[in-house]
């Protein structure tokens, strides 16, 4: 339906977007997920024909956007971020006006506004100003000026910013609706409204595609890795064989803690399983008591923070680690070093769960240095 | 684009702007009139309109300064082009509904010459050719005052910016006669303009050789025309001037003549700036 092949847009030095490729089948909502200024809009503004990309093409139903612009856009209806309204004109007027510009035969026209006006229940303000209308109403105009047409592509951009609960309920079940007949494509930066509308997800950063997938996919893999952390007392090397005992534990970290012989012990297990009990009999038996035991689980959001988030730290370090292969392990592990020092402190003066969130990103990265120098 | 000349003429009709601008152009056409024909018992209409061209300078910014600026502020624009419809459909179609709009003012104009009939003879020819001239010289002003629209989003840059063009090419008969008409000083000013014409070539390109190359090419050439027939370039200044003094060649349409050459003059202006208007959209989207 779509086929988007490594766009690129440059402001500048700016990269708004940075060779960006993905592919659009029929009959699904689609969502770009990413954090402001991710080049949502940006992706958005191009595909719809309004800005032109400086590289990269963009391929609806066959049509190439810049070759055969008028083809392309009668498959597309878009509601830009901000509505594009003529406040002069009423709510009927302007619809007239969009059918018009989307050339559709006057025969259909009065008939096919009004069932798009009631659609997205706009039909009893018909007769007022736009100016006059609320954010909400407004935003709804926009949208009913998108669906007018019935294009087989409908493009939102950020639909449910500025508008009430319940007016965002009744939004989304309208976007569920359109799927039936229409590809829809909606981006956000509110990562509940992606899984709960959209049948698959594109999470943009800085311009880049970081991952793709169904939400039901994205979320196996956020439950796929359940943290354990546990304050143990005793001696490093008998906790730590009394840990490889237990079945199921994909890595184990251990680093002193401000307490005397006591360890903050981080353990990820492979699947969605509870191995608690086991490490209880476990220490148990090596006669380290479990002072605090803490399980947590990386929700959707953690894995959206950190692919959005991190992404531009992993890439620098990546082009850090080619130069000088040999200096690594000492350079990471200094680095690491360095991070759990401010880590520790700051959780020393406030233990919030932002913090803890802090640390256990860093201790994620312990251990995979740790594997790294083994 | 229909549509949008639709709704374009809607919009001045159901605002002040467009009732204003006719409004405006009456009042003035009225007073002239008034003196000339009522009081003064002056048969020729054309006297009128000719003493009349300075009224673009304000109604053509007040109509035209918000025709493309505005829509590129409240992003109603992205509407617009992102709809199955060509810049050049947009452009014309707004366009043509501000020719609309002067074109209402100039039919009521056009009964004067028949009221003025009704007390004595009037040469309808002339009077009607007058119109036509004051007409088209309204769309030139007109086709200017989009295309400085379309370069900026805040309506008072566009309508001083239209001003300040507009009244440059009104005065510019006195303007050229600021320049002295000897070869050399022509020949220097033109090398100048070479000169600064590839520099903004170079803005636009970034290329030192191509614009370097270009500079020298014009300038040598230059040289080799004034060796060769130095008297080629005088008073070249005047004729490079006159180019852009638009509302002089509105002149020979109020003495009674059906001048072809004004005519496609105007029509030139007109092509020119509306396809430097739809470039300059399109531009934008690349930036």
């Amino acid at each position: 339906m779509i086929e988007v092949t490594n766009l690129v847009k440059r402001y500048g030095d700016h990269t708004a977007v940075d060779h960006l490729s993905f592919k659009i089948e029929k009959g699904k909502i689609y969502g770009f997920l990413g954090p402001n200024g991710a080049g949502k809009s940006t992706t958005m503004n191009i595909i719809t024909g309004y800005i032109a990309s400086t590289e990269g093409k963009v391929v609806i139903d066959g049509h190439d956007i810049l070759e055969e612009p008028e083809q392309a856009k009668k498959c597309i209806g878009y509601l830009p971020e901000q509505p594009p309204l003529y406040f002069d004109m009423t709510v009927l007027e302007y619809m007239k006006f969009a059918a018009d510009l989307k050339k559709i035969p006057k025969s259909k026209k009065m008939s096919m506004i009004q069932e798009v006006m009631d659609m997205v229940k706009i039909s009893d303000m018909k007769n007022r100003l736009i100016k006059n209308l609320s954010k909400g109403y407004r935003q709804r105009v926009g949208l009913a000026q998108a669906v007018l047409g019935y294009p087989e592509v409908i493009i939102l951009d950020e639909p449910t910013v500025g508008l009430d609960p319940k007016q965002i309920i009744e939004i989304r079940s309208l976007i569920k609706d359109l799927k039936e007949k229409h590809t829809v494509i909606l981006s956000s930066h509110i990562l509940s409204e992606v899984s709960a509308v959209c049948d698959y997800v594109l999470i943009i950063s800085h311009g880049k595609l970081v991952a793709s997938d169904t939400p039901e996919n994205l979320g196996r893999l956020a439950e796929g890795s359940n943290n354990l952390s546990m304050l143990i007392k005793g001696e490093k090397n008998v906790i730590r064989e009394g840990l490889d005992k237990v079945e199921g534990i994909k890595d184990i970290s251990l680093e002193e803690s401000s307490e005397e012989n006591t360890w903050r012990v981080k353990i990820s297990t492979e699947e969605n399983m509870d191995i608690r009990e086991k490490i209880f009999y476990s220490m148990a038996y090596v006669q380290c008591p479990i002072l605090e035991m803490q399980s947590k689980k990386v929700s959707l959001e953690e894995i959206f923070l950190e692919l959005t988030e991190g992404d531009g730290n992993s890439a620098e370090k990546d082009e850090e680690k080619a130069p000088g292969q040999e200096n690594q392990d000492v350079t990471d592990s200094a680095e690491v070093h360095d991070v759990n020092e401010t880590a520790s402190e700051i959780s020393e003066e406030d233990s919030g769960d932002f913090q803890e969130e802090d640390r256990d990103m860093v201790n994620a990265e312990n251990t995979e240095n740790g594997e790294k120098g083994e | 684009m229909t549509a949008i000349y639709k709704r374009e003429v809607k919009s001045y009709m159901t605002s002040m702007i467009g009732y204003l601008f006719i409004f405006f152009m009456l009042v003035l056409t009225g007073i002239y009139f008034t003196a000339y024909q009522l009081l003064a018992a002056y048969p020729k209409f054309e006297y009128t309109l000719s003493s009349m061209t300075f009224a673009f300078l304000i109604g053509v910014p007040l109509l035209t300064m918000r025709v493309l600026a505005e829509e590129r502020r409240q992003k109603t624009d992205q509407l617009l082009l992102t709809s199955p419809v060509s810049v050049g459909e947009i452009v014309l179609g707004k366009y043509l509904a501000l020719v609309t709009v002067y074109g209402v003012a100039i039919a009521i104009t056009c009964t004067y010459p028949l009221i003025m009939s009704k007390f004595g003879e009037v040469s309808f020819k002339t009077a009607y050719t007058a119109v036509l001239g004051f007409f088209l010289l309204g769309c030139a002003n007109l086709a200017i005052g989009v295309f400085l629209s379309s370069i900026t989003e805040s309506q008072v840059i566009a309508a001083v910016l239209t001003f300040v063009f507009l009244f440059a090419f009104y005065m510019m008969s006195g303007i050229s006669s600021f320049f002295s008409k000897t070869s050399v000083s022509t020949c220097i000013a033109f090398g100048l303009l070479i000169f600064a014409l590839s520099m903004i070539f170079y803005t636009m390109v970034k290329n030192i050789i191509i614009s370097a190359a270009v500079c020298i090419v014009g300038e040598v050439a230059l040289i080799i025309i004034y060796v060769i027939n130095s008297s080629f370039f005088e008073g070249g200044i005047q004729k490079f001037l006159e180019i852009f003094n638009i509302s002089g060649h509105f002149d020979s349409f109020t003495n009674g003549i059906l001048d072809v050459t004004g005519i496609v003059y105007f029509l030139s202006v007109i092509a020119v700036c509306l396809f430097l208007t739809i470039q300059s959209i399109s531009k934008r989207r690349w930036n």
